[in-house]
């Protein structure tokens, strides 16, 4: 058997957590330098392996790689298996990126209580990282809720309550973990019944994603799943009416935590969705997409109308990582190779940028105690290299091109136009304006935060140093490296989307539909 | 009649044990008899080691009486451990008590030895003497802090609405018999011709649904149980929680499914509208408790109802289902009320609020309250999501799908109450600096159930094999 280097990379920060509980509290340095060394290793290996499957797999084809498998429960027939495909492996890239740089995020709470805090990150990003490199079903259910417990703990004890609005950190953190566990309720539902029916067909019961796709479900039961999946999944992406819980959660938690969330959690929506929802039960997929698309173009204008009028920068992002996710859900409802490359490649861009920017702001936030954007104004003059970050991420969002978000979303757009299915192109039209609402609140926010005279109450706050330098540079580079050369994500994703969107073909040619 | 006593072995041991402590505890001295509870311990550990002798003989006694088989043995050690980690965990909270030291673990004794016998009854008189036997020592157990107005009340309350439904079960098992002609419960599904199902059956069985509805405290069959549970002393709680509704549980499986097999599609209906019933009222009704005592006795009705999910299934995986979350409910529920009895020794209270701050005060009794807790809620790695992923996908094909849905959205619910109690915890500072004393008995029990709970739910294997074990042995004897 081959080196396990998915489960080391999976175990790496397990280790940190093991290591970090016989620390005593008072080294909270050691600590944090635990959780770096720890995600780290496992940046590094999921560097290491994503050129690998560059090099080696791409050229091949693509498939699974590095795949381990261990029978784990034989009576239900779950077996730990994990492997990456160029589905998963940007993902896992993505987790590993944002997992290592929160570690070095700033937020003033955290100085509190650091042990505890640590341990908790840390599980959370082992969690993520097992729903991205599962390859059965049970194991990625397993990751999935893993996650929900650690953030709600990190938002109410290290969460900090909005200004601009009567929400306190218990009530964002209950409401996020309400939100996701009504999701996933109706997702396990789906889940257990699918397994059920398909242990039926084949029998013998299999967890697995890739065999539980060759099975036939007739059209009904793949449309009544696929709405119970899709509202789990879309709940967790925050699809427009169940996206009320994003802003407030964002808002309300810990730096680290925001980056996470809204850099790779939330995507673990859109990756269940393309990989389990449309892979598994295509004609599902088809029945929905349309009503998807309409709640996508509401995600991209009706949260990026609602940016415009935020007053509390973690607000602007929360509402604007809202309408980001519209991209992914109309890249996603296109239903095809196009529109899915768009959209895994939207998840990925978004999930860096959106790093960056949170991490700013949460950066911001630490040192002048504020993020209420009219109390603001002038920083680049005390902090050019938070202000350096802000607005490459800033840029990022607005989607200029060299940067990260750019041909994702142009991608998006030119697969929702290849479906030649005018209502689609109408949404996508209508989506558009979106890109120019973001510009907007994105430029709006960084003038007056950022520019304009000088405030010498800001004179005192320190500018990024030590440690902090870690998050803006890591970043910076990937969202400049992967702007600069697409190829290095476009191709990667291309080959993993293929075999689901070929997937799509033959379903649209077993029903009679031109998909 | 050829009898093998052997086969009982494990029966005549705990009787054993049970005398044996009650004779030493009237010997020595009161001061001196705080040796007892580790005697018990110890001695019911060595009948659980001897009970795994028993697995793979299936066969029965007494022409049928009693059956010895791996289902009965698997049950026989979620008793037998629930009252290890009972008899471990409450040294500290009965000395509090202070008489009778002794005599409280003489009646954990006789009811572990009550719940045996009625998980190994194969005819409903031996069925009614078991259940007699346990629910008589829960009586004494209850009221047992006779100091404590509380206490007393409870068990008043317990015996006389104990003592009704112990009439109804009586009433519904002599109408079975009426109808069938034999008290042996295998022999009762092999009469055959009585086409559909004649009334004075119906009738019986409904007032065997609601003798057992009492004891697994199911709506609509539940008000006692909060009063009970808040009133009886910690360590008696935990194990009623438990072993009482494990052994029902037990009893009520074998009658159905072995008596009533054949009027199975008349009575899953009415179990799948009590389950649902169960699970929201007894979700909800947790949410808005203020003691913690309280609030476990809801969630542990909540409980009940995902346990019934399987009893619906009527099928060998959902039999494997209950017997699976049965053990794991052990752990959660003995290990949450082992918390709550060391809090409550040290500090006198049972009121969520004063829980604030427990994870600075005590950062072991935090951690296993929330894994417990948050087992109990199903989310995963801990073992209660293994065991609702068993209950619900034995119903699921079988047009249960909105039992299902039902039981996981209830299920997320309950995570709101649960994590309140979490959140006071962990986010709150204490008001009361003082540490909190953990004797090592109770902390052995709070690890064992901690780490179990975790380790089931990542790699549930090991129990799920003896889960079926157990269920496909009920499926033979049959």
């Amino acid at each position: 058997m081959d080196f396990p280097v998915l489960t080391v990379i999976l175990l790496a920060p397990i280790i940190g957590v093991l290591i970090s509980i016989f620390i005593p509290k008072e080294e909270s340095g050691i600590i944090k330098a635990v959780a770096g060394v720890t995600t780290f290793i496992s940046l590094a290996l999921t560097v290491v392996i994503y050129f690998i499957y560059l090099n080696q797999q791409i050229p091949l084809g693509g498939g699974m790689a590095f795949t381990e498998d261990i029978p784990w429960v034989t009576d239900l027939g779950v077996v730990y298996s994990l492997g990456v495909d160029g589905f998963s492996l940007p993902m896992l890239l993505l987790t590993n990126i944002i997992g290592f740089t929160s570690v070095f995020s700033r937020s003033w709470s955290v100085e509190k209580r650091a042990k505890e805090f640590y341990i908790l990150l840390l599980i959370l990003i082992a969690g993520v990282m097992g729903t991205f490199i599962a390859r059965d079903l049970f194991i990625f259910f397993l990751f999935y809720e893993v996650v929900v417990i650690p953030i709600y703990i990190m938002v109410i004890i290290w969460g900090s309550g909005s200004k601009t609005k009567a929400v306190t950190k218990e009530y964002a953190g209950m409401k996020l973990t309400i939100y996701l566990l009504i999701g996933s309720a109706f997702l396990l539902a789906a889940m257990i019944w699918m397994y059920v029916k398909a242990a039926g067909m084949l029998g013998s019961p299999t967890f697995d994603i890739a065999t539980l796709a060759t099975v036939a479900f007739d059209e009904k039961f793949q449309i009544v799943a696929f709405g119970m999946m899709a509202f789990g999944f879309t709940c967790l992406l925050s699809m427009f009416p169940f996206h009320s819980w994003s802003p407030d959660g964002y808002a309300g938690a810990p730096t680290a935590v925001s980056m996470i969330h809204a850099g790779v959690l939330k995507k673990i929506g859109g990756y269940g969705l393309i990989r389990i929802g449309l892979f598994i039960l295509p004609l599902g997929a088809k029945f929905w997409a349309p009503v998807i698309a309409v709640l996508a173009v509401a995600n991209v204008v009706y949260a990026a109308l609602i940016c415009m009028a935020q007053k509390d920068m973690k607000y602007v992002v929360g509402y604007s990582s809202v309408s980001h996710m519209g991209f992914v859900l109309i890249g996603i409802a296109s239903l095809n190779i196009i529109g899915l490359n768009g959209a895994v490649a939207n998840m990925f861009a978004h999930g860096v940028m959106s790093a960056l920017f949170f991490s700013m702001v949460g950066y911001i936030y630490a040192a002048t105690k504020s993020r209420y954007i009219p109390d603001l104004g002038g920083l680049a003059h005390q902090m050019p290299v938070a202000a350096t970050g802000f607005v490459v991420a800033g840029m990022a969002s607005a989607g200029l091109p060299g940067l990260v978000s750019f041909v994702p979303e142009f991608t998006t757009f030119v697969g929702a136009f290849a479906t030649k299915d005018p209502f689609i192109q109408t949404l996508a039209i209508i989506a558009l304006t979106g890109v120019v609402l973001g510009a907007v609140y994105v430029l709006r926010m960084i003038a007056n935060v950022l520019f304009g005279p000088r405030k010498e109450e800001w004179d005192h706050v320190e500018d990024i140093k030590g440690s902090y330098w870690i998050p803006v540079v890591t970043l910076i580079i990937f969202i400049i490296a992967f702007g600069v050369y697409p190829s290095l994500l476009m191709d990667m994703v291309n080959s993993g989307v293929e075999p689901i969107a070929a997937k799509f073909l033959s379903a649209g040619a077993q029903i009679g539909g031109n998909i | 009649m050829d009898v093998n006593l052997s086969l009982i072995s494990v029966e005549i041991a705990t009787a054993i044990l049970a005398m044996t402590v009650l004779v030493i505890g009237l010997l020595v001295p009161k001061e001196q008899n705080y040796g007892l509870g580790y005697l018990v311990t110890i001695g019911l550990t060595g009948i659980l080691a001897l009970s795994f002798m028993y697995y793979g003989v299936n066969t029965n006694l007494l022409s049928g009486m009693y059956i010895v088989d791996d289902f009965s043995v698997f049950f026989k050690q979620v008793f037998l451990i629930a009252a290890v980690l009972v008899s471990m965990s409450a040294t500290l909270y009965v000395k509090k008590i202070g008489s009778n030291y002794g005599e409280f673990f003489v009646m954990l004794v006789f009811a572990t030895l009550g719940m045996m016998l009625l998980s190994s009854a194969g005819d409903f008189i031996t069925l009614y003497l078991a259940l007699e036997l346990m629910t008589i020592t829960f009586y004494i157990l209850t009221g047992y802090n006779k100091h404590e107005s509380k206490s007393v009340e409870a068990g008043v309350k317990y015996l006389l609405l104990g003592a009704m439904s112990s009439g109804v079960l009586l009433y519904g098992i002599s109408l079975v018999y009426g109808m069938t002609g034999t008290t042996v419960i295998a022999d009762a599904g092999k009469i055959q011709g009585m086409g559909s199902m004649p009334p004075a059956l119906v009738v019986g069985i409904v007032f065997l649904i609601a003798g057992f509805g009492f004891k697994i405290s199911a709506v609509p069959f539940q008000m006692w149980s909060p009063d009970v549970y808040e009133g009886a002393p910690t360590p008696v709680t935990a194990f009623l929680a438990v072993g009482s509704k494990a052994a029902a549980f037990a009893a009520l499986i074998r009658v159905f499914l072995g008596a009533f097999g054949e009027y199975q599609t008349e009575w899953k209906l009415l179990f799948a509208a009590l389950a649902a019933l169960t699970i929201i009222i007894g979700n909800l009704v947790a949410i808005p408790q203020t003691n913690i005592k309280r609030m476990l006795a809801y969630s542990s009705i909540a409980q009940a109802g995902y346990i019934m999910t399987g009893v619906v299934a009527a099928s060998t995986a959902g039999v494997k289902g209950v017997a699976f979350y049965g053990m794991l409910y052990v752990f959660a529920t003995v290990g949450a009320f082992t918390v709550v009895m060391n809090f409550s020794a040290n500090t006198g209270s049972d009121e969520i609020k004063d829980y604030a701050g427990l994870a600075q005060r005590s950062p072991l009794l935090a951690a296993v309250l929330t894994v417990c807790l948050l087992s109990m809620a199903g989310i995963p790695p801990l073992a209660g999501f293994a065991g609702k992923f068993y209950l619900f996908s034995s119903i699921v094909d079988q047009g249960y799908l909105w039992l299902v849905i039902i039981g996981l959205l209830m299920s997320m619910a309950s995570v709101y109450y649960y994590l309140s109690v979490v959140k006071v915890m962990y986010m709150a500072d204490p008001a009361d600096d003082a540490p909190i004393v953990v004797p090592a008995g109770a902390k052995a029990t709070l690890l064992i159930s901690m780490i179990i709970t975790v380790f089931l739910g990542v790699y549930p294997e090991p129990l799920s094999k003896l889960a079926g074990m157990a269920a496909q042995a009920l499926a033979l004897m049959n």
